[in-house]
């Protein structure tokens, strides 16, 4: 008996050592914990695309088709660990860990066409947009029969940023086929008149905060230039011009953005929560319960340590639900404890011996503490599918998750840790003085 | 020994008490729904310069959002909720408030189109349903063995809809007085709280059972208040260890998760009170045919409780 004791408490120490292991070095990959938006800032976005105009059967190819370019306009951003899938039949699902992109940055990412070209409407025609250099409307022709509007869809993927002999930044792009048409067209029948640019609803700004919209001087065919836009701005333009377009409209169905700043103000607080939770159920354990709370204290340590090596190493993403429901396991993780000592002194009280006391508590205690939470793991298993069945599912999934690793790991400790090391405790000269269980025997 | 059961009747009228003023709010207030459910747009902003809420609200409405609602959050910071912005709107609301007010940061922008919000509210109320009738069925697997397992689960499905009831109760108050919000943490909470609330109950139902079998008392009441004396250690230390936890979120993290942390204080004390003075109490009471005592004994009790 005593030799399996010290076996399983050599099996302990080597679980504890490796978890501590796990979460101070990098381990199987894992350098850091998987940290939610939440935390470390970043986008999470979900996107509807409109198939309405596509033939049936081709959805999916499309779909793909929207991916793809999603992806190439999102890798010049430089995030790290970029989330970029389809979601069902419609839905693509983006998620940019840690970065803080500005809102156009952001918008650009789901246009079909970044930019578009307008001519000044008359006065009794309709104006699709307006700003201090009058009112515009979309520059049209009419190729093969079909109307068509200029916009930057008709760019070769090759627009480049350079500077002219003055030193002014210049976006040099060049027209495909059918843009050369349309712009021969166009800019042939606009010459000495302004072309307006836009970005969707807005006038594209140049550095001085002017719209941009040079007078045609020439007819362009094959190559233009936009100039006035900041450098940063125009490489920026370029890159994702270069990134090609997309098949179908997208329309934002789920925003999420939080600014990095915020996230690491969060992981502070719950870190102080967390600690501060830790200490007072602590504290209290070893005042009631004198040495079975010490030892429930040192099983409450390996806990911790190992549900935090688990989340590392699964991994399971932290939010801030995550922590919450892992603090919340701190609290009912002593439960088990709780039960267990409780039915040990009643089992003392009536003239037990310690050893056997603590036996009998254990198992007495089984079908309460196995009964108690499997109702806590029914929760979470729903709350898990109602995190994996909707769009805001990050809090939701976190906390289920955080919360059955939790519960699953303190029936784990309460069982096997406090147990074994108590069964360590029986034989010394300790276990003697029976007030160290603060259970004052004659009493009742 | 201590008598929780005897004082039953005091209890109920406690507990019958708080779910009529939950009732009435419920009726009254309604609940209020967050972006998640109803969607719109939320966003957290930080001022450099001195702003007054009133101030903002009406710079708001100036600029055509007169239905934004507006939480202070800390020292030049607010919480702004919109009808569903697209980003272009987002710029121009974003701008026409910088130029009132001076520069602003944005820490948070999160926005629910009308079809994520009427998914995620059905997903929630399906999971709520689902739950229920998972407790269910456990909680009449789990005392299957017992004399009467129906009365032992209806108790506990009783006490489970009394925690429930109180904590959306509070929060249709709290929707009522300051704006609260139902949202998915306010749901997380629930069902967290629904599970610690039915666990509590099996321990106690556990005790009864193993006490039924060892033939304590030939007197249902005693064998009850027998086990629920012989748990209260337990049921109020595990109370006391997970109020440590949650009071430690509700203080230290707040804002965000306010919400989840505020229903997981009420649900863990309405928790911990059902399951030692609502759910044995009922089953005591079933089981000696006394619903119609309880009925006859509320004037007397109201008539002694106005003599004191």
């Amino acid at each position: 008996m005593a030799r399996r004791n010290m076996l399983t408490l050599i099996v302990i120490v080597v679980l504890f050592a490796f978890a501590v292991c796990a979460l101070v070095f990098p381990m199987f990959g894992r350098g850091e914990m998987r940290l939610g938006l939440d935390l470390q800032g970043g986008i999470h976005m979900v996107y509807k695309a409109d198939l309405s105009q596509i033939e049936p059967g081709e959805e999916a190819n499309i779909m793909d088709g929207v991916v793809a370019v999603l992806n190439n306009r999102i890798n010049p951003l430089g995030v790290t660990e970029p989330v970029i899938q389809k979601q069902g039949q419609d839905r693509i699902l983006v998620e940019l860990p840690g970065v803080s992109i500005t809102d156009k940055e952001k918008e650009r990412l789901s246009r079909v066409a970044l930019l578009k070209f307008g001519e000044l409407a008359a006065d009794d025609e309709e104006a699709r947009w307006e700003n201090e250099r009058g009112r515009w409307k979309p520059a049209t022709a009419v190729i093969d029969g079909q109307e068509k509007e200029l916009t930057s869809a008709y760019f070769k993927e090759n627009t480049y940023v350079d500077r002219d002999n003055l030193g002014r930044i210049e976006l040099i792009f060049e027209w495909d086929e059918e843009g050369s048409k349309l712009s021969e067209e166009i800019t042939g029948r606009l010459i000495k008149q302004p072309l307006g640019i836009f970005e969707g609803d807005e006038s594209l700004r140049g550095e001085d905060g002017r719209p941009i919209a040079p007078i045609v001087q020439s007819v362009i065919i094959d190559r233009g230039v936009i100039t006035g836009l900041s450098y940063n701005e125009a490489d920026s333009i370029s890159k994702q011009l270069n990134a090609g377009r997309l098949p179908v409209p997208l329309e934002i169905l789920y925003d999420q953005t939080v600014s990095p700043i915020l996230g690491a103000d969060f992981i502070d607080m719950s870190v102080r929560a967390g600690v501060i939770g830790i200490i007072l159920v602590m504290l209290f354990m070893i005042i009631y319960y004198r040495l079975p709370g010490v030892l429930a204290t040192l099983a409450l340590i390996f806990y911790g340590t190992l549900v935090l090596a688990l989340f590392k190493l699964i991994p399971v993403t932290l939010t801030l639900a995550g922590l919450g429901g892992f603090i919340l396991s701190v609290g009912m993780a002593v439960d088990a404890n709780v039960l267990i000592f409780e039915r040990m002194k009643e089992e003392f009280r009536t003239g037990r011996a310690l050893g056997s006391a603590i036996e009998a508590g254990f198992n007495r205690a089984w079908t309460a503490i196995r009964d108690s939470n499997v109702t806590t793991f029914i929760v979470c298993g729903i709350l898990y599918w109602l995190g994996s069945s909707i769009v805001a599912s990050a809090p939701v999934m976190g906390f289920a998750l955080t919360l059955f690793i939790g519960v699953a790991v303190s029936m784990f400790t309460a069982i096997v840790v406090t147990r074994t090391l108590l069964r360590l405790f029986v034989g010394t000269p300790l276990a003697q003085r029976t007030s160290l269980f603060s259970v004052y025997i004659g009493r009742k | 020994m201590l008598d929780i059961i005897g004082k039953r009747f005091w209890f109920f009228l406690i507990s019958g008490g708080v779910i009529l003023i939950s009732i009435i709010s419920l009726v009254t207030f309604g609940l209020k729904y967050g972006i998640e459910f109803s969607s719109g747009s939320m966003m957290t902003v930080n001022f450099e310069q001195e702003v007054g809420q009133a101030e903002l609200e009406q710079g708001l409405a100036n600029l055509g959002y007169t239905n934004a609602i507006i939480q202070r959050t800390g020292a030049g910071d607010f919480l702004i909720r919109t009808r569903e912005l697209t980003g272009e709107d987002k710029t121009v609301l974003q701008d026409g408030l910088t130029a009132k007010y001076g520069r602003l940061t944005e820490a948070e922008f999160y926005s629910v189109s009308p079809m994520v919000a009427e998914e995620t509210a059905q997903n929630a109320a399906i999971a709520v349903a689902v739950a229920a009738i998972g407790i269910l069925l456990y909680v009449t697997w789990a005392f299957h063995r017992m004399p009467k397992p129906f009365h032992y689960g209806t108790c506990a499905i009783i006490a489970l809809i009394h925690d429930a009831l109180i904590a959306v109760g509070v929060f249709s108050i709290l929707g009522g007085i300051l704006d609260w919000e139902i949202n998915l943490m306010f749901i997380t909470g629930v069902l967290a709280v629904i599970g610690y609330s039915v666990n509590n109950t099996v321990v106690v139902f556990d005790r009864i059972r193993e006490n039924l079998r060892m033939g304590v008392s030939p007197d249902f009441e005693v064998v009850v208040n027998n086990s629920l004396v012989e748990t209260l250690g337990r049921s109020l230390n595990t109370s006391l260890t997970t109020l440590f936890v949650v009071l430690a979120l509700l203080f230290f993290v707040g804002a965000t998760i306010l919400n989840f942390a505020v229903v997981l204080l009420i649900g863990v004390i309405a928790g911990t009170f059902s399951s030692v003075c609502i759910a044995p109490p009922l089953l005591v009471v079933w089981e000696k045919g006394e619903w119609g005592r309880f009925v006859q004994r509320l004037p007397l009790l109201a008539a002694k409780a106005k003599g004191r």
